[in-house]
Parts: C-alpha cells; sequence; structure tokens
C-alpha cells in the first residue's frame, strides 16, 4: 500500500460539468430520432409505389385540431418547469395536468383516424405499402407520446401529493425535453405525411 | 487503509455463515451489482463464453471445409453455424467486451467513481446477456410449429426476401431478430451512460483535451452506437412487423424493396466496423506509449482522426452493395468515401510508429501484441483498399477474399488488441499479473495460427471460392489452401485454450502486481489493484495528460510542453 500514488488534491478553481440527465436525455434523443429517420426514409421511399389503393390522396384528412393540442403541450410542458423552478407547486400540477390532458386529446384523435381508416377506408398495415409506412411511422410515434403521457402523468401524481420541489426541476426538465422531442417528431411526420405526402 | 480495515471488522457484528450461505450472497451481490467494475467484469465474462462458442462454431465450419465432398457437417446445419457465428461474434462477443472494458477502465481513467447511470448500466448489460442467450435458445425453440430447422440460417445480415415468412418458416429467424434488437437496446444504454459519464463526471482538471485517448476513443465510438445502432433497431422492428402482422416492407410480392433491408442494414453494419475497432485502437494507443517509453506522439491529430473516422464512416456502407448495381455516380461517392477513410487510419497508423520511433521499446506480451496489431491491421486496410474499387469489388464480392478481409480486421487488429488489454489491464483488475511465458505461448501460437488461416484465405477467394459454400469439388483446386487455413484454426483455438488456461491459473498463482506494474501513466494505475469499490479515496485532481508522470518526475512534468 505504500507505493501507492497519491495524486493530490489541488483546487482547480471552477469545475463545472454538464448535468448527466440532460446530457443523457440529449443522447437518447439523437438514438430516437435516427430511428425516426430510418422510418421515414421508407414512407419517402415507399411514396406512391403501392400496388393497389387507398392512396394518402383518398384517404388522409389534415389532423389541425390535434396538432395544435400537441404543439400547444410543448408550451404548457415549459411553463409547468418555469413553475417548479420558481417553487409554484401548485401552478406546476395545473400546468402538467392540461399537457397531460392535451397529449390525451392528440393520443384519441390519432385513435379515432386510425378507427375510419381501418373500418371505413379499409386501409390497415397489411393493405398496402401505404398502409404499412403509414401505420408504423404514426404509430411509433404515437408510442411515444403514449410513453411520455405515462411520464407526465407519474409527475403530475408527485406533484398533486407534493412530493414535487423545486430541487426536482432538473428532472421535470429532463422529462420535458423528450416531451419537445416528442412534439419536434410529430411536425416532420405531419410534413412529411399529411403534407408533403397527400 | 489499515484502519479503515480494523474499523470494518469492529463495525461488522453480524454473524459468521456457512459456506453455502456465502456461496448464494456471491451471486446476490454479482446480480444485482450496480458497480461498474462488476459490470465491466460480467460483460467480459459473458463475451469470453461466447467467443469460445461462437469459435467452436468456426472450427466445425473449418473441418467440415478442409477436404472436398466433405459430410462432417449437413447443408443445413453448415447454414445455421455461419449464421451464429458471425451474429454471436458481432453482437454477443465484440459489443460487450469492447463494453465491458470501457465500463471497467472509463471512470477509472477519468478519476470518477462510477458511470453516471448505474443503473442504467446493470440494465443494458442483462437485457443485452438476455439477447445472447434467446439467439441461442433458438436451438430448442427455433422449431415453431413448423418442424422447420433450429437456429437462424439466413446469414449474419439476413438479406430479404430470405428473411420472410415464406422462405423461413419456424421461429428462428424470430429469434435472431428478437436478440439483435434487445442487444441493441442494451447497446444504446451502455453508449449514453458512457457518453454521460466523460462529459459530466470527469475529475478536476481533465479538461476533454487531457482525456487518456482510449476514453476519447470510446466517447466517438458511443457516440457513433446512436446513429448506428438505431438504424438496425429500425430494421428489426420492420422485418418483426413483417413477419408477425403481415406488413410489406420487404416483400417483394407487394411492392416492397429488398435492397431497402440492404440499405438499412449496410448503414448499420459498416459503421459497426468501426465501433468495434476504435475501442482496439484506443487500448494501442495507451498500450504502445507506455512500452515505448514515451507520451503519444500527436495527440491533437489523434483525436481529430478519431473524430473523422466517426463522420467519414456513416457515408460508406454502400461499398457493401456495389454487385447490386447502384449506378455510376452512387458507385463513384461510395469508392471516394471508403478511400476517404484510411486518410485518418493512416494518420493514426503513423502517429503509433512515431510513438514507438526512438523509444525505449520493451516487449511485453501486451506490447507484442500491439505490434502485430500494427502489421496486421495495416493488411486489412490495404486489401481494404482493394474492395473499395468497385470493379474490383465485383469480380470478389461475397467470395473468400471478402472473408480474409474482414476477418484480418475483426481478429488481426480487433481481437489481437483485446488480448493486448487482457495481459495489460489483467493486474488491475485481479492483483496479479498474467504469466508472461504462457502469454508469449499464447501470443506466437496464435500469430502462426492467424496467419495460416487468413494469409492463405485471401487466395481461395481470388481463384473464385465464394463464401457460405458448404463443400466443394476435388478439382477446383482449393484443397490444399483449404487444409492450411483448417490447420491455422486449430493453432488459435489451443493458442485461446492456452489463454484461458493463463488467466485461471494467474488469478491463483500470479505474481502479486502492485498498483502500478508497468509504471504507466493514467489514473487508473493510482489506485490498488483490484481498485476499492469506491475507485479512489480522495478524488483526484489532474494538471496534464499524463498525471502519474508528473507525479513521479515533479522535476520535468508534462504540463511544461503540452499545449
Amino acid at each position: 500500500m505504500s507505493d501507492l500514488a497519491v495524486i493530490p488534491h489541488n483546487s482547480i478553481g471552477d469545475w463545472k460539468l454538464p448535468s448527466r440527465g440532460i446530457v443523457g436525455m440529449a443522447c437518447l434523443i439523437v438514438a430516437e430520432a435516427t430511428i425516426f429517420i430510418i422510418f421515414v426514409v421508407a414512407y419517402v421511399f415507399y411514396e406512391g409505389k403501392s400496388l393497389s389503393g387507398p392512396t394518402p390522396h383518398d384517404v388522409l384528412e389534415l389532423p389541425i385540431v390535434t396538432t395544435i393540442c400537441l404543439l400547444s403541450s410543448s408550451i404548457t410542458v415549459h411553463l409547468a418547469v418555469m413553475a417548479l423552478h420558481s417553487s409554484k407547486v401548485k401552478s406546476c400540477s395545473l400546468w402538467l395536468a392540461i399537457t397531460v390532458l392535451l397529449g390525451a386529446i392528440f393520443l384519441c384523435g390519432t385513435g379515432r383516424e386510425w378507427y375510419d381508416l381501418i373500418y371505413h377506408e379499409g386501409l390497415s398495415i397489411q393493405t398496402n405499402l401505404f398502409g404499412t409506412t403509414f401505420y408504423s411511422l404514426v404509430g411509433l410515434h404515437a408510442t411515444h407520446v403514449l410513453v411520455g403521457l405515462l411520464l407526465l402523468s407519474l409527475a403530475l401524481f408527485f406533484s398533486l401529493r407534493g412530493q414535487m420541489t423545486s430541487k426536482h426541476t432538473e428532472r421535470l426538465e429532463v422529462l420535458s425535453l423528450y416531451w419537445h422531442f416528442v412534439d419536434a417528431v410529430w411536425v416532420v411526420v405531419f410534413l412529411v405525411v399529411y403534407v408533403l405526402g397527400r | 487503509m489499515a484502519t479503515q480495515t480494523s474499523a470494518a471488522v469492529v463495525l461488522d457484528q453480524t454473524a459468521k455463515r456457512g459456506p453455502g450461505r456465502q456461496a448464494f450472497e456471491i451471486l446476490h451481490d454479482w446480480i444485482t451489482t450496480v458497480d461498474h467494475k462488476k459490470i465491466g467484469l460480467m460483460y467480459i465474462g459473458y463475451a469470453l463464453f461466447f467467443l469460445i462458442v461462437a469459435g467452436f462454431e468456426a472450427l466445425l465450419m473449418r473441418i467440415q471445409l478442409a477436404i472436398p465432398n466433405n459430410t462432417f457437417v449437413s447443408p443445413q446445419v453448415f447454414n445455421r453455424l455461419f449464421t451464429m457465428h458471425g451474429t454471436t461474434m458481432v453482437f454477443f462477443v465484440g459489443m460487450p467486451i469492447l463494453f465491458g472494458f470501457g465500463n471497467y477502465l472509463i471512470p477509472l481513467m477519468i478519476g470518477a467513481r462510477d458511470m453516471a447511470f448505474p443503473r442504467l448500466n446493470a440494465f443494458s448489460f442483462w437485457i443485452s446477456a438476455f439477447g445472447g442467450l434467446l439467439l441461442y435458445f433458438s436451438y430448442l425453440g427455433g422449431d415453431g410449429l413448423y418442424g422447420a430447422g433450429s437456429a437462424p440460417d439466413v446469414g449474419w445480415f439476413a438479406y430479404a426476401p430470405l428473411t420472410a415468412r415464406v422462405f423461413s418458416p419456424g421461429h428462428s429467424t424470430d429469434y435472431w431478430t428478437l436478440a439483435l434488437l434487445l442487444s441493441g437496446v442494451g447497446s444504446i444504454g451502455t453508449a449514453l451512460n458512457i457518453v454521460a459519464t466523460t462529459i459530466c463526471m470527469r475529475c478536476p482538471g481533465m479538461k476533454l483535451n487531457r482525456m487518456p485517448l482510449l476514453v476519447w476513443l470510446y466517447l466517438v465510438m458511443s457516440m457513433m452506437v446512436f446513429v448506428t445502432i438505431s438504424p438496425l433497431t429500425a430494421a428489426q422492428i420492420m422485418l418483426m412487423l413483417d413477419r408477425y402482422i403481415g406488413s410489406h416492407f420487404f416483400d417483394t410480392q407487394a411492392g416492397g424493396s429488398a435492397v431497402l433491408w440492404m440499405h438499412f442494414f449496410w448503414i448499420f453494419g459498416h459503421p459497426e466496423v468501426y465501433i468495434l475497432v476504435l475501442p482496439a485502437f484506443g487500448f494501442a494507443s495507451e498500450i504502445i506509449p507506455v512500452f515505448s517509453r514515451k507520451a503519444i506522439f500527436g495527440y491533437p491529430a489523434m483525436v481529430a482522426a478519431t473524430v473523422a473516422i466517426g463522420f467519414i464512416s456513416l457515408s460508406v456502407w454502400a461499398h457493401h452493395m456495389f454487385t447490386v448495381g447502384l449506378g455510376a455516380w452512387g458507385n463513384t461517392f461510395f469508392v471516394f468515401s471508403t478511400m476517404t477513410i484510411s486518410v485518418p487510419t493512416g494518420i493514426k497508423i503513423f502517429n503509433w510508429l512515431a510513438t514507438i520511433w526512438g523509444g525505449k521499446i520493451h516487449f511485453t506480451v501486451p506490447m507484442m501484441f500491439a505490434v502485430a496489431f500494427l502489421f496486421q491491421f495495416l493488411v486489412a486496410g490495404l486489401t481494404g483498399i482493394m474492395l473499395a474499387v468497385a470493379p474490383f469489388d465485383w469480380q470478389l464480392g461475397s467470395s473468400y477474399f471478402i472473408v480474409a478481409h474482414f476477418h484480418y480486421v475483426l481478429v488481426g487488429a480487433i481481437l489481437i488488441m483485446i488480448f493486448a488489454a487482457f495481459y495489460y489491464w489483467y493486474p488491475k483488475i485481479t492483483g496479479r499479473m498474467l504469466s508472461e511465458r504462457l502469454g508469449k505461448w499464447h501470443f506466437w501460437l496464435f500469430f502462426i495460427g492467424f496467419h495460416l488461416t487468413f494469409d492463405f484465405m485471401h487466395i481461395p477467394g481470388i481463384l473464385g471460392m465464394p463464401r457460405r459454400i458448404y463443400t466443394y469439388e476435388a478439382d477446383r483446386g482449393w484443397m490444399i489452401l483449404n487444409m492450411i487455413v483448417s490447420s491455422g484454426a486449430i493453432f488459435q483455438a489451443v493458442a485461446t485454450l492456452v489463454f484461458v488456461f493463463n488467466m485461471i491459473a494467474s488469478y491463483f498463482k500470479g505474481r502479486i502486481a502492485g498498483p502500478d506494474p508497468w509504471d504507466a501513466w493514467t489514473l487508473e494505475w493510482s489506485t490498488q489493484s483490484p481498485p476499492p469499490v469506491y475507485n479512489f479515496a480522495v478524488i483526484p485532481t489532474v494538471e496534464s495528460r499524463r498525471p502519474l508522470w508528473d507525479l513521479k518526475h515533479p522535476e520535468d512534468p508534462d504540463t511544461n510542453y503540452e499545449l
């Protein structure tokens, strides 16, 4: 043990490194974004290559309301983080609840759309290449919305029980980053599937 | 330390237990651990197990191919063998062993007490381990209800439409898909952990330009994992949708494209090679300076070359697809991008040579492996440049020349450096030295075996022997060459057994290593061997790239020279 080198403990000014939660979430977002890129590439690659109908032009309608809901939930989750940062726990709970509500409206909208497509338009994932790529891309996004909603509901639960304080701001911020990412993906999906691809 | 030990004895009031109870506790301790060192060792142990398994599969294939018209295994079994060999070696040997070393070394090298997310670390290991078990469970469960074969037999890149339900009935392909999906989740988790650890957990003074090169290489490699493994994950999800609920991503009957699968697979597949080789570069960048008794030559250039490799490697994938017919522009682009990547790689080789140049070289076993690595990696790179030329590739694509080329990289460079890493860090991990005498036996046997196998494997490729054939006619003139290739495999197998024996024997009887047996310079050698759970009693502070050099030579610290 005597020959063990001991590194002296000099003081090195301010030694601040980025928060690991935010860096970790940024990494996850890069990885997830890549998955989405591959699905978007598949969608674009197969656009117009279906051997049979229905085509996107026949059956898709612009989901304006649900899109507005989802995008504005990015603002409300940000307000929730800001409220928690300044220790306004009640206002944080309120904003979180609104976020969850907006996200849930979006999911219901997607469910409604799929129901129509499957039962009225006869488009399933097996019908043609459009069905295959549409359901998988939108479904992958909806899965991410669902995961985000579960996590946000958990945060809401904790804040209603009064277990969330301004100490937890950073954690909520990490979650909000994920939610912003899910919204940003929707912007891409909306443009590719509903605007350019129709 | 002595005071701490006695304090622990005084505080430890628990009753003595029987040996059975103790074994259970050790097991419980390893299964529930979140310590980066234990998780790293579990990664390594699990990878070594699969190395033996997949190596055995390679031996069976070489026995089959040693003589013409052999009937040692059936064609079906042969297909399963090369599929399982490739899949296992890439996903359940290469990735976990490198993640294992990364897990073990990175916190020690940057002066941290653990990874950024210890529980995620444990999760990533167990999910990857489960993936490996799932892959091999296919030997039992792959039959499905169809009686249609056991293990996957679609090749490690599983081209569509061979993977479609019609052509691959039963569950074997599903096991392959799920195993890779799980291993991918684990890889992304660990890579995320490595990036967060490197960026957020460095000890005071450990600026990015003072990190050991190994940490840099792992950082770049992990960032590549995000954009490389994810396409594979996405493609596996698509394949699962195709197989389970009848979507048409790769279903050519419904207008789907088989070439799309090739693109998605090789967008993963080629950067994957760099993911595997970058840690090997990292080992070389630590071992070569220490045994040349010189600081690494051109540290900034090494870092820049690493980052350049990371970026360029993302744009070379379609050189695996020259024979598909991409058109002149596509071919030209991928020829040039593939050639470009040899520039930063060449910079690295020259920097290692310049590090050795004029150094006081100590030919210990790790250094011998590192020198072999330099030459073998050079040859692998040269055949790589040959294959990057599209017309040449049209001639030799899917021949044994390709097999020889990529085994030169995977075995001649990566596996060789993994062996070097074992000899170099084993003393730190166990506290005992590996036997140098057995190590030299291991080195020379493996070296001879490697060259017998993979040098001579190029020639049947040039003579027209395709890869993945289970046998060949005697009048082809490939027999002598195949016999030499197969005999080399036996040398490699014996060498690996010597290595395993060395690891086990030295654990009990090896010379006690002490904290710093190689007189090295990075932080992991400043703590005990094996390191305590908390790594460092006091978090160190560093002022240069070689903190231990500064400590040993206060009259001539590195800070005088570094930019």
